[in-house]
């Protein structure tokens, strides 16, 4: 934490005055040839890399309504201006996400706008230089598609799709980026993002049962490729062993144990993220989740249950009936695929958890809403369900639950500072910066009303928080997995 | 007949087959662009009613603008409410007989024009002044304000203070929609105003106007939440608009 300094906390996020190029010099490692190989990606930048990335600009949007209403439609209004959390934090005027759709709707108006043909200066239209090609790779990874700008713009303008294509622009000329394309590779190689072999996720599984059986006595089990079991659990693999994810996966694994309710996870598919989604790939996209249709079927589960993580339950929920649908050979009782906190919602309304609230009595709980969960799904039957449902879970399990302030929740909440692939120690300065707004609303609860940990249902939110924390001078211990509060209230043996 | 008139005749027939073609053009461009992923901003509705319902907000009241920016908001929403009321107003210099609603708002879309001046120079203020709006303005968003504002001030002009030959006028656009020419009224200000309404055709295809057609295609705000199996759950008909505040749902866990 050297020289990286978090902004001062107040009780409220000012909007920042413009500071232009504060964040210019910041920008993630590139893919290594190798990388980029593994996903079909040229190795180093192209040589007609220009012409090649005007090609692929007009063949995204071709291939995306979204894409072109999206550059069509700004009229500049400036609603979202204030919007971002990196442009709160930072203060750079390219964090705005007008301004960060920008740098794609220049070229965009050059090269295919009657009006940028002929006439640039007039409407800000530009060519696609050097510069501009570095200020994409720059400016679209400082923003972790949370969609939160979308909610305020009048035409539904969502700077994460505009973002998603310059990172697909940038890797079809050969600037990738390493964390995410590395990962990527490991999906495919390996079969999750940690590259977590199947000996070893054996093994810290087995060690969880034994954990867990000192813990509180019960034969709590953590089962991998069990042909016949009624739940696959996709979940991600930081749950295996990191901090503080792995009190969550104990707590799914308690709920199943209690309710008798047979899962297993798969070796070949140990892995819920789908960094794809981040880097606008649909292809690779599709090929990271075909490994769930196909575990799914080898294993002959009934049912599909995703763990806490965002991006994958924007994944599962949203594009899986698109990318590997139908999911037709599934129980079509239940919804497929169900979220974790869905399952464990049904469970305690039908009375089928034992659970004891004052094992948290020592903690004053509030919630973090994941942006991709409160923007790009829903849980239970009604709109806004992905709100209340995990809500609901925490007050069953927790006498003292607080939300934050309510401009910084629901589908107004703010990103963790992490999401959308930027979850690396070399965008450390910007992850600092964007957590800002989310951190300021949690140390008002925090002063006011005595709130001693966050909850969270998203791997990567955990993981951020965990780091950035301590730099607000917030302890990291603060932040903990939804289904640890499930699991740490779960009374076994009695109903087994 | 003067060059005049038919210089400006010939400037109407451009502008509106642009402006019809054009604006035909893009949304047929839309309409058949694929949009393969389901991306609606949640919460969102689950029904196509609902999305009818969200749509309306959207355009009628531009909810979302007003969640984010309460200034936006007051000036645009004077300005495309004052701008509806002044184009229905019009209907009566190329209606004949005019029907009775046109005379009766007629009234109203006169008095709008002030408003519709003020919420003009409310927005290109506020262009101006906002440095994060400096900031992501290129030259073709102040010139647009500009030219709207010419419209409007030269249309207020004729109206309330120096008032033209408003009939030879109206005589003039019947011919040009009846393809017969009748001589056009050389008045500066009519001039002024109707060159630059041609001009605000002409530019409305190809420039950030299309947000007004583009809405309506925007899959964030226009797709129905339905994209995953939805087993074991009913469809809930009513809070269509839900954002967190209700009861919690039920989901059941049939099957168990």
């Amino acid at each position: 934490m050297s020289d990286i300094v978090a902004p001062p906390l107040s009780d409220d996020v000012p909007t920042p005055d413009l500071k232009p190029d504060a964040m210019k010099e910041v920008r993630p490692f590139k893919a290594s040839p190798e990388h980029q190989a593994a996903l079909g990606f040229p190795g180093t930048l192209v040589d007609d890399w220009q012409k090649v990335a005007i090609r692929r600009l007009g063949e995204l949007v071709e291939g995306s309504r979204a894409l072109r209403v999206f550059l069509d439609s700004c009229v500049k209004c400036g609603a979202c201006t204030d919007k971002c959390h990196y442009f709160l934090g930072t203060g750079d005027p390219r964090n705005m996400p007008v301004a960060r759709q920008d740098l794609v709707r220049k070229v965009y108006r050059r090269y295919f706008t009657w009006a940028g043909r002929w006439f640039p200066w007039l409407v800000g239209a530009q060519d696609l230089t050097p510069e501009v090609l570095e200020s994409w790779y720059t400016y679209y990874h400082q923003c972790s598609q949370c969609r939160r700008c979308s909610v305020f713009c009048p035409f539904g303008i969502d700077t994460a799709e505009v973002s998603m294509a310059a990172r697909e622009i940038l890797d079809s000329v050969g600037v990738g980026q390493k964390y995410c394309n590395e990962i990527l590779g490991k999906v495919h190689k390996i079969g999750n993002n940690l590259g977590l072999p199947e000996p070893a996720l054996r093994n810290t599984l087995e060690g969880l049962e034994e954990d867990v059986k000192e813990q509180c006595g019960a034969d709590v089990r953590f089962p991998v490729d069990v042909v016949g079991a009624e739940v696959l659990l996709i979940t991600p693999s930081a749950d295996f062993f990191a901090e503080p994810h792995i009190d969550g996966l104990i707590g799914y694994a308690k709920v199943f144990h209690q309710a008798g309710i047979s899962w297993t996870v798969s070796s070949e598919a140990s892995e819920a993220a789908n960094f794809a989604m981040f880097i606008g790939s649909h292809e690779q996209m599709r090929k990271v989740a075909q490994r769930i249709r196909e575990a799914a079927i080898a294993l002959k589960v009934k049912r599909i249950v995703v763990g806490e993580c965002g991006h994958a339950w924007r994944v599962a929920y949203s594009f899986w009936s698109t990318l590997i649908g139908p999911l037709d050979f599934l129980d079509p009782r239940y919804p497929q695929p169900q979220h974790i906190c869905e399952v464990t919602e049904g469970l305690i309304a039908r009375g089928a958890l034992r659970l004891d609230p004052s094992a948290n009595d020592d903690k004053v709980v509030t919630f973090h809403d994941s942006c991709n969960v409160a923007r790009a799904t829903r849980m239970g039957d009604r709109p806004g369900g992905q709100f209340t449902v995990p809500r609901s879970v925490i007050r069953s399990v927790c006498a003292h639950f607080v939300d934050m302030d309510p401009n910084t929740i629901g589908d107004k909440t703010f990103c963790c500072g992490g999401g959308g692939g930027l979850l690396t120690d070399d965008l450390m300065d910007l992850r600092v910066k964007g957590a800002l707004p989310r951190l300021t609303a949690l140390n008002t609860v925090v002063q006011e009303r005595k709130v001693t940990h966050m909850a969270a249902i998203c791997a990567i939110c955990k993981t951020q928080f965990s780091k950035v924390l301590p730099y607000y001078g917030l302890p990291r211990e603060m932040v903990i997995s939804v289904h640890q509060l499930v699991g740490d209230a779960i009374v076994l043996g009695a109903k087994d | 007949m003067s060059a005049w008139t038919i210089g400006y005749a010939v400037l109407l027939y451009v502008a509106f087959v642009v402006l019809v073609g054009g604006v035909a053009y893009r949304v047929a461009v839309y309409r058949f662009t694929p949009a393969p992923l389901r991306i609606p901003t949640m919460p969102a509705p689950r029904t196509a009613l609902g999305v009818v319902a969200r749509m309306g907000r959207e355009v009628g009241l531009f909810s979302s603008l007003f969640r984010g920016d309460k200034w936006a908001w007051i000036w645009s929403a004077l300005f495309h409410a004052s701008l509806l009321l002044v184009l229905l107003q019009h209907l009566r210099y190329v209606l004949a007989p005019v029907p009775l609603w046109v005379r009766l708002e007629s009234p109203f879309g006169s008095y709008a024009a002030f408003v519709l001046v003020i919420s003009l120079v409310g927005l290109l203020g506020r262009r101006l002044l906002i440095a994060r709006v400096r900031f992501v303005s290129a030259p073709s968003d102040y010139l647009m304000l500009l030219l709207l504002l010419v419209i409007g001030v030269t249309g207020t002009l004729m109206r309330f203070a120096d008032r033209v030959n408003i009939v030879g006028f109206k005589a003039f656009i019947l011919g040009v929609m009846a393809l017969h020419l009748q001589s056009l009224p050389l008045e500066p200000l009519i001039l002024v105003h109707v060159a630059s309404v041609a001009g605000l055709m002409l530019i409305f295809p190809f420039s950030k106007l299309l947000h007004a057609p583009g809405v309506f295609f925007s899959p964030t705000r226009n797709q129905v939440d339905r994209s995953r199996r939805e087993g074991g759950m009913r469809v809930s008909a009513g809070n269509e608009a839900g954002t967190g505040t209700t009861a919690s749902p039920v989901v059941r866990e049939g099957g168990l």
